[in-house]
């Protein structure tokens, strides 16, 4: 059981749909977000490329935070889930440095918080939020030891990367390109 | 109010009324407006006991329908699609998902307010609904009798317009006009109602998800969320279907697509003549198509003899090659093929040629009614809620457009003319009712629009927002938002018919009314009671609901309903047919209804002005997260973006220094200058003659806290207006600016 | 062009537009932690060779800085955590892979111990001192009797506490200015260098401040040599160390860093405590409050600059 992600880089528009459904699923407060978007262009005019990318947490198989975490508030349940949990967590920050990702913020009541792959809602066999309220699918989620989940029958015709491979963290989020 | 200058409210100073009796003003509602005891409970994926209501979305006007969820607290936890709505197939797009916003934007406004005159400029002071509705209800009445119930306009959008409009009607006035058409849809409308007898219509019957080949001309689906045309773009991204993006900017769109036609701004209809020249002269039509179902086939052929892709070439920049093998790649795909009618379409004054332009193409190109064409949608009526026969207005807005012989809708700025008594002809309008509409925001040419509102004797405005509008209001009535309250069912025309409904989930905030219970109020104190037979709006809906063999109980529960097509199949067979309501049965590829106004019977091209050395045109356009001026205060959506951003290619901030970033006012090329600046994003995303922004942003009111000044209003800088003679439409693509660093003293205010 | 933007509207709070999740308490922190480090090395590694007698600013006054150093880096350090209330969850578990784990552990053996060093002393410091209590008094002189045996333990204590500091920073492999395995002894050679210092410009024995002064010359000598090894070691790595780099050759760091930290605090005094040793007469705070605020100021470019580095992709 390994959980993961990939993302259309072809069929996302960039419409942030994955920030607001995040936000009111996870109640994350005005102002900050677990997902977000994330666009390059590269080119020329008028030989333009562009890329579109839904962004958050990798869940990395070899986690600079839960390694970097002094009190294990940051930890990988079943699946490869990297949680937070708040009552364990001192907000010494130490984890937002070591993420290449930038993944996580300090959410105001004092704690570390970030993207959680809507593990209430997985485990009870229900997409995350974000996978289910994409307007172009673009999203796929999934076990990726299971050869007919989603996400592994998403990796299989298509071209893919991970971001930052090379900071050495194993991302589990990849990006059909 | 004498007739005399109605300031402008910069700050809505709140002064509580003497006489205000609170909490008397609920009591006007006689019957339940909200039970919560209708909701349905459901668990959340937490375990949570959750009650879910259903509605329809009012951000922007695709109307998806979804769930509203209830935290155990009665609060909106969040806004689910219905996953049985063909509008959004269960997926709301982000500014659906953010709808809670609306609801729980501390600024909105929240009592009735009375413009009181003060020596040192107006303000706004509460008042009580009764206040507030006697004040409107005995000046309409007032002018009636002076001048005649069509006097009195109704400008509206959205669902609280459809109440209106039935109170104007019952007034007496079909003085009524919705920017949506002029300033909008409108030509395109106008453009394929010449060629295939009849209106696209919203949504679109674009079968987008079967689509070999989908080209879209200055239309930015995935900007644009229209949420079921961005779910089956994706689809047929998916499949690989050829996009073609026609776009001086480049849109989402045109980095999904095949090929990019950055296009110079303003030629489209050369490309659309020189694409139709390929078409017909490399013979790439289905002969057999052309010879059943096309009127003036040879009559196009000789028209466009002349429009060869080289010609094309020199107005718009594309390479003949690329114009060539375009035109291929649609032909190869048709009758699979969409060329995208577009949705805001006034651009040039001749944007009803445009229209047809694109019509003619898919008429050539077989592709109406046919899969991966456009699909023949069918709609479920809704039977009317029985009234007396409306009064036979004296005149009414085709009076005031009759300049316009193709206008089907009221001319929004026709409206706003007739209100300035030196403009207006024999028909005056003296006062409003807006609804659900920021005018500032949308009609172009502000002078005129302000010495309108400056003229009028009277202005209502209906609003859950403090919005630019307002402060030009006399009376202010709260509106709560669409998850407060009922609205008229929502029957569209689709694959399939369905209904949906929308409920209220909340009762309504603060003092805020809905726009039947306003509709109606208004109605009764102007005599006009036997038009609003019903104590709540559930009442209308459970009728309507009954006579289609359902009920506002099982709507409650189902949300959406979907029936079956009896129209027969959506595509035609081969071979079959074609049947449309044009003066010939056919597709007119030469209009004899345009031959017979006099006006082009084929479209040509004309030049448009070009910018002065130093001006680039001012394009605008949309983001995904905002539906115009209406979110730009939605804490969820500003979050995602709180300002627009002038988008200027890296040669042109070259030429002028300017670094990403940096802020700029901008100038037109009639002087007016930016009230707020704007900040630079230099991106090679867009062409070099032009620049671009996002529409709706730099409001003007300052208790939309979180909008107020973030970025600049493009419609402040349109000033040029090339109205289509043929319909009326105004075209706002022909306005250039040019860069201050500096707001020039004088120019403050 | 390249552009790479959000088009969320992403604004997270001390995260965009760069990393400022770490504020000043953390390099205070650094600098008062590396200080402590290289006092206790001194007094310990004195202690061990038996030179109380004739080295008391080392091995006797100078670690009365260390408790305070440490108390006020620790004070600094709670000051910047988020989520104060939990600061005890620090203590109900050791993990050996995180750096401050470990570095809090160690700071809870290192203070308390320093503390009874310092104990141990004051009487000599205050010879009217009165613990009051018999029981304190009887402890501390127990603990007087054992001064070598603390020594031992802090003498590796100390080097790890020194260590620490900047491993702290260097197990960070997403930033790439820290990410770098020499960060560990440069800082613990700079806490050191920072000690002797203190140590020149609070002795009064002369021959003491002449062997720190020596002491000192070596340690900028060898953090100079590791300063250069980082540079050759950013030079030569991937695109991202050379962009992290870029921070101080030409970028936002350049001047604070030549001009302050290597000039000014290193080259500078250097400079200073050779003519002194030449015979020149110099005060000789100056050279060791240069040396000081080079260390600190070190520190601050180090942990700002670092977390403007990052991955790009």
């Amino acid at each position: 059981m390994r959980y993961g992600m990939a993302i259309d880089t072809l069929k996302c528009v960039g419409c942030a749909d994955c920030v607001v459904a995040c936000q009111t699923e996870n109640k994350v407060p005005i102002g900050y977000c677990r997902d977000w978007i994330t666009e390059t262009v590269d080119g020329t005019y008028p030989l333009v490329e562009v890329e579109l990318r839904s962004e958050r947490c990798n869940h990395c198989e070899n986690s600079p935070c839960v390694r970097c975490c002094p009190t294990g508030a940051s930890h990988i349940i079943e699946g490869g889930i990297v949680l937070v949990t708040p009552e364990a967590c001192i907000g010494c920050s130490a984890c937002i440095e070591s993420c290449p990702y930038d993944a996580r913020y300090t959410h105001p009541s004092g704690h570390v918080d970030k993207c959680t792959f809507c593990h209430h809602r997985v485990e009870k066999g229900l997409n995350t939020a974000c996978t289910s309220v994409c307007p172009t699918h673009c999203i796929y989620f999934g076990d990726l030891d299971n050869p007919r989940s989603d996400v592994s029958l998403a990796l299989k015709n298509r071209k893919y990367k991970a971001l930052a491979p090379e900071a050495g963290t194993g991302p589990q989020i990849f990006y059909l390109i | 109010m004498e007739k005399s200058r109605r300031n402008f409210i910069k700050v809505s100073a709140l002064g509580v009324g003497g006489a205000m009796a609170l909490g008397s003003s609920w009591n006007l509602v006689n019957a339940s407006v909200f039970d919560s005891s209708k909701g349905e409970e459901v668990l959340s994926s937490e375990g949570k006991k959750l009650k879910r209501y259903p509605t329809y979305c009012e951000v922007c006007f695709w109307k998806c329908a979804g769930w509203v969820y209830l935290d155990e607290e009665g609060g909106i936890e969040k806004i689910i699609g219905n996953e049985k709505d063909t509008h959004c197939e269960g997926r709301l797009c982000p500014r659906g998902t953010g709808g809670v916003g609306m609801f729980s934007d501390p600024d909105r406004l929240k009592t009735p307010l009375i413009r009181v005159k003060k020596e040192d400029g107006d303000i706004f002071q509460e008042a009580s609904w009764e206040e507030a509705l006697d004040l409107i209800a005995s000046k309409f009445s007032g002018i009636k009798e002076k001048y005649g119930a069509p006097s009195v306009a109704l400008l509206k959008h959205g669902s609280p317009g459809k109440h209106f409009e039935h109170l104007f009607k019952a007034f007496g006035s079909d003085t009524i006009g919705e920017p949506a058409y002029a300033q909008c849809r409108g030509p395109r409308e106008e453009g394929w109602a010449a060629t295939f007898g009849g209106w696209v219509g919203s949504p679109e019957p674009t079968d987008i998800r079967d689509t070999k080949c989908l080209v879209l001309i200055g239309s930015h689906i995935g900007e644009n969320m229209h949420n079921s045309q961005v779910q089956e773009m994706a689809q047929a991204i998916d499949k690989g279907s050829c996009i073609i993006t026609v776009d001086p900017r480049m849109s989402t769109a045109a980095t999904k697509s095949k090929y990019w036609l950055p296009i110079k701004p303003s030629t489209d209809i050369a490309l659309l003549l020189a694409w139709m020249h390929v078409i017909i002269y490399d013979e790439l039509y289905d002969a057999k198509h052309i010879e059943q179902n096309t009127h003036g086939f040879e009559e196009l052929k000789k028209h466009v003899q002349t429009f060869t892709p080289e010609w094309a070439y020199g107005h718009t920049t594309i390479k003949p090659d690329v114009i060539r093998k375009t035109a291929h790649e649609m032909a190869n795909a048709a009758p699979a093929v969409i060329v995208h009618p577009g949705r805001h379409v006034a651009w040039y004054g001749d944007d009803t040629q445009r229209g047809r332009a694109i019509a003619i193409l898919n008429g050539l190109l077989g592709s109406w009614g046919k899969r991966g064409g456009f699909y023949l949608k069918e709609s479920i009526s809704v039977p009317k809620y029985p009234h007396p026969k409306y009064p036979h207005p004296k005149w009414d807005w085709k009076d005031l457009a009759k300049d316009y012989p193709m206008a089907k809708m009221g001319l929004t700025q026709e409206v706003i003319r007739a209100s300035i008594p030196s403009e207006a002809g024999e028909h005056q309008v003296k006062a409003w009712l807006v609804a659900g509409t920021n005018l500032p925001k949308t009609i172009p040419n502000k002078a005129i629009l302000k010495k309108a509102m400056e003229a009028v004797e009277f202005i209502a405005v209906v609003d859950t927002m403090p919005m630019d509008i307002v402060q030009h209001a006399d009376v202010v009535l709260p509106e709560c938002t669409y998850l407060e309250r009922y609205d008229g069912i929502r029957s569209a025309a689709n694959r399939t018919p369905s209904i949906a409904l929308r409920m209220p989930a909340r009762k309504p905030m603060y003092d805020s009314k809905p726009a039947w219970w306003i509709a109606k109020q208004l109605g009764e104190r102007m005599g006009l009671g036997d038009y609003f037979n019903y104590n709540d709006y559930s009442e209308v809906i459970d009728w309507q609901l009954q006579q289609m063999g359902s009920s506002l109980e099982e709507m409650q529960h189902k949300g959406v309903k979907n029936f079956p097509r009896k129209s027969g199949s959506p595509y035609y067979q081969d071979g079959e047919t074609i049947k449309l309501k044009t003066n010939t049965g056919k597709i007119e590829l030469y209009s004899t209804e345009l031959a017979a106004l006099g006006f082009d019977p084929m479209p040509v091209f004309t030049k448009h002005p070009e910018p002065d050395p130093g001006f680039y045109r001012l394009i605008y356009g949309r983001a995904p997260m905002h539906t115009f001026s209406r979110t730009s205060n939605n804490a969820n959506l500003s979050d995602l973006m709180d300002t627009n951003s002038l988008w200027m290619n890296p040669k042109t901030a070259n030429v002028w220094g300017f670094s990403a970033g940096q802020e700029v006012y901008l100038k037109n090329q009639d002087g007016i200058i930016s009230e707020f600046p704007i900040k630079i994003r230099v991106t090679e995303r867009m062409r070099w003659d032009s620049v671009y922004m996002v529409h709706g942003f730099g409001h003007s009111n300052r208790k939309l806290t979180r909008a107020f000044g973030h970025g600049i209003s493009d419609t402040d800088m349109i000033t040029n207006v090339s109205i289509d003679p043929i319909m009326g439409g105004t075209g706002m693509r022909g306005n250039f600016v040019t860069f201050l660093t500096e707001k020039p003293e004088e120019a403050e205010s | 062009m390249r552009e790479e933007l959000f088009v969320s509207g992403r604004n997270l709070p001390n995260i965009d537009p760069h990393l400022h999740a770490w504020h000043w308490p953390i390099p205070v922190y650094l600098f008062l932690g590396g200080l402590a480090a290289g006092l206790l090395f001194f007094a310990s590694y004195y202690t061990i060779l038996g030179k109380e007698k004739t080295m008391p600013t080392v091995v006797k006054w100078a670690p009365f800085i260390v408790p305070i150093a440490l108390v006020v880096g620790l004070m600094a350090l709670f000051y910047d955590l988020t989520n104060k209330l939990y600061f005890w969850r620090l203590y109900t578990t050791l993990r050996l892979e995180s750096p401050m784990s470990w570095g809090a552990w160690v700071l809870m053996l290192v203070t308390p111990l320093s503390m009874v060093w310092v104990a141990t002393y004051i009487k000599e410091l205050i010879p009217s001192w009165d613990w009051k209590f018999p029981i304190i008094e009887n402890t501390i002189e127990w603990f007087a009797k054992y001064r070598k045996v603390m020594a031992w333990i802090l003498l590796p204590m100390s080097i790890i506490l020194g260590i620490y500091t900047g491993i702290l920073l260097s197990a960070f492999n997403a930033r790439p200015l820290w990410n770098n395995s020499i960060l560990g002894p440069l800082f613990l050679v700079s806490g050191l260098s920072t000690a002797a210092a203190l140590i020149i410009w609070t002795s009064k024995d002369h021959a003491e401040r002449l062997l720190f002064s020596k002491i000192d010359l070596v340690l900028i000598g060898i953090e100079l040599f590791i300063i250069v090894h980082m540079m050759m070691g950013f030079m030569a790595g991937p695109s991202v160390q050379l962009e992290a780099a870029a921070l101080l050759f030409g970028g936002a760091y350049t001047v604070v860093f030549w001009v302050f930290v290597v000039i000014l605090g290193l080259l500078f005094p250097a400079a200073l405590e050779i003519a002194e040793l030449m015979g020149n007469k110099i005060p000789v705070a100056v050279p060791a409050i240069m040396v000081l605020m080079g260390g600190l100021i070190f520190r601050f470019v180090m942990v700002e600059a670092g977390q403007i580095t990052r991955y790009l992709y």
